[in-house]
């Protein structure tokens, strides 16, 4: 689950790493009165959005004069903000985040994430602060100074001093970049943090370090221990569909096809959008049903897909296990009732009770296309969509 | 012949009294040998109780020294897995099939580093264990799909496993263990591990490995199997049409940062020598190519 650099922040202060004081707004005059607040002569002004690349689109500015934090927030609010990671339509900015300016000396970027391979957490720094660390890993890996850290010691003095050196913190700023470090870290373990990122970590002209940025994303197998992050959810940048299917424990991930999938299981359902692409189609979905799907969550599932105006057809592919394919069955013919499907349905069963499923698929007297497997089933599918 | 498991594996059920261990515990129990496999159950403060006339017990130690079995297989909740994962090992059984989908992260990274220089083996967590056809079955899979045979099959993947399985049995190929090692970024067994195993299995001929974006596993094992690996593999890999950034319901299943998509792994394994398939449908046929010599 991700939040925002406003409430990362929070969270970074919580664990004593120094963050610029800012306050968050969701207007202009709030903007404003903020700006008057802080007092100074240097802002920021932030959007708001779960995606990065914000500078870059146009959503950060500095400003001089208040006119300037007012003309600011008259810009960014409201703007489609587009980024690498939001996508062609880009993502609305509803609010702000005016902080203190600093003065920056060396930027510089600092990150934790779960390196699968080590199974550690792994501690990312780089000299190239500011710059999107992709890039930096493709094109100058040597730059990254990567630590892995034991999860019985932690990080260690030792090791995140060895760190700032690596990436040209003086040794002046030595002691408070180790502290920043392991404070980091003790709030990445503490939130149950899948990644922490702050970039970039700076040290302004007066030599202090400072966190300008804040970037998380939490573990959602570990969001039942962490209300105060729950209660931090801004549904408002999430996709309407998938909040809608999370609410019926469905996982389901919007696509810019027009064959919707519903299908039994995580990898299956990805096999089944790759057979559509490689039969010529173009998945309009990701949509998993999980292990205990009953009727009314088929229904749910078609309602999510049928939500889609660009929707020419429905592809089911469920391999029942657990699942019984004539449970999966009634709930598809009482889906389409339910709806009253306009667009082809293609079925494809296999697995436990498969006979008795395709029986009441065919005795249902609606117009389903069945699917001998799954290959049938796709390019039946395909077929249907290009007629459409 | 199989890997890790086969008629005569004595299993311990841990979380056996739930609803999911239950209705599990029922249909292994149903299937094969299970009958005398499944001997004994686990779940605190009901030792002394039974279910299905298998015993239960209060620990783990307690199940291994009363009934001799060496390899658990769990349904604990999510977050009392780790901690149930953590009593096996310390209980120095040989395996631990872990079922439980959605074990914090940070719950297995403490419960893996437990583990170091231990020797029990770890599958899962997220996954639906596994199977010697015709011998036994400890997991959540659908026994009437396998085949006994000679193909081993290995993945990251639930149902995608079973549509692997179900084509080969459509084919006339048997399998010899079909191993699912669940969908997790921190997990146990990889698919190199397993790849080993069925490497040096006598009752194994050809191994189909199905992968899925994210991490670099696959891309591990097949570098592994480029110098090392004697019998043909056909391999897999779902989520060519995943965006970056989404998370396809797995845990694991993420492409970050440039790492983990589909088509890089693919084109690792290809060049390592892997009879890789773009299709989905077509994983059974591939393999009964590549044992025709085709």
């Amino acid at each position: 689950m991700k939040i925002h650099e406003y409430q990362g922040k929070e969270i970074l202060r919580q664990f004593g790493v120094p963050t610029p004081l800012g306050v968050a707004c969701l207007s202009v005059d709030e903007a404003v009165a903020a700006a008057q607040q802080l007092g100074g002569a240097l802002w920021v002004v932030k959007a708001q959005i779960h995606a990065g690349g914000r500078g870059k689109g146009g959503g950060v500015k500095v400003a001089r004069s208040i006119d300037e934090v007012r003309n600011a927030a008259q810009q960014i609010l409201g703007m489609h903000l587009v980024t690498h990671q939001t996508g062609k339509d880009g993502q609305v900015v509803r609010r702000l985040l005016v902080e203190e300016g600093a003065q920056i000396s060396t930027e510089y970027y600092l990150g934790m994430v779960i390196d699968r391979s080590a199974q550690r957490v792994a501690l990312l720094a780089s000299s190239e602060g500011g710059m999107e660390i992709e890039q930096v890993a493709s094109h100058n890996p040597e730059k990254i100074h990567t630590l892995r850290i034991d999860p019985v010691a932690g990080l260690t003095a030792e090791d995140a001093a060895r760190a700032a050196h690596e990436i040209g913190i003086p040794d002046t700023a030595k002691g408070e970049a180790v502290k920043l470090m392991q404070d980091l870290y003790r709030c990445f373990v503490d939130k149950d943090a899948m990644l922490a990122e702050i970039n970039p970590l700076v040290l302004t002209a007066d030599g202090r370090v400072l966190a300008l940025d804040a970037k998380f994303n939490f573990d959602s197998n570990a969001l039942y221990r962490h209300p105060e992050i729950i209660a931090m959810r801004d549904l408002d940048e999430e996709d309407p569909a998938e909040i809608e299917a999370s609410k019926f424990d469905l996982s389901y991930i919007s696509l810019d096809g027009d064959i919707g999938c519903l299908v039994n299981g995580a990898g299956l359902a990805m096999a089944t959008m790759d057979i559509i692409k490689l039969y010529g189609g173009n998945p309009a979905n990701f949509l998993d049903v999980g292990g205990g799907a009953d009727k009314e969550k088929v229904t749910e599932a078609f309602k999510l897909m049928l939500k889609n105006p660009n929707l020419k057809a429905i592809l089911v592919n469920i391999f029942g296990g657990i699942m019984k394919c004539d449970v999966i069955a009634e709930g598809v013919v009482a889906a389409a009732r339910e709806v009253h499907l306009k667009v082809p349905l293609v079925v494809r069963l296999e697995g436990t009770n498969v006979e008795l499923g395709k029986k009441i698929l065919a005795e249902s007297g609606l117009p389903i296309i069945s699917g001998n497997d799954m290959a049938d089933a796709a390019q039946k599918v395909v077929d249907a969509a290009r007629s459409a | 012949m199989s890997i890790l498991i086969d008629k005569n594996t004595r299993v311990m059920t841990q979380g056996m009294t739930g609803k999911v261990g239950q209705f599990h515990t029922v249909n292994c129990k149903a299937y094969a040998n299970g009958a005398e496999c499944f001997v004994a159950g686990v779940t605190p403060n009901k030792g002394g109780q039974s279910f299905e006339d298998i015993p239960i017990y209060n620990s783990v130690a307690e199940a291994r020294a009363q009934t001799g079995a060496t390899v658990s297989v769990i349904y604990v909740p999510p977050p009392y897995a780790a901690v149930a994962i953590d009593e096996a090992v310390e209980a120095d059984l040989d395996l631990v099939i872990c079922i439980t989908e959605g074990i914090p992260v940070h719950d297995m990274l403490r419960t893996r580093y437990r583990m170091r220089g231990k020797r029990t083996m770890l599958i899962g967590p997220n996954c639906p264990g596994l199977i010697t056809p015709d011998e036994i079955k400890i997991g959540i899979m659908p026994g009437h799909i396998h085949r006994k045979g000679r193909i081993g099959v290995v993945s990251r993947s639930g149902t995608l496993t079973y549509e692997a399985v179900g084509q080969l049995t459509a084919l006339g190929l048997g399998q010899s263990s079909c191993v699912g090692i669940g969908g997790d970024p921190i997990n146990g067994l990889k698919h190199l591990d397993v790849m080993k195993l069925f490497n040096d299995d006598p009752g194994t001929d050809a191994v189909i490995m199905v992968g899925e974006i994210g991490g670099s596993d696959e891309e591990d094992c097949a570098r592994w199997i480029r110098g090392n690996m004697n019998k043909p593999v056909v391999g897999f890999i779902a989520g060519v049409t995943a965006p970056p950034g989404k998370r396809m319901g797995h845990a694991g299943a993420i492409i970050s940062g440039g790492q983990g998509g589909a088509d890089a792994k693919l084109a690792v394994m290809e060049e390592c020598g892997i009879h890789i398939t773009r299709n989905p449908a077509e994983m059974g046929r591939v393999m009964q190519r590549v044992l025709k010599g085709g």
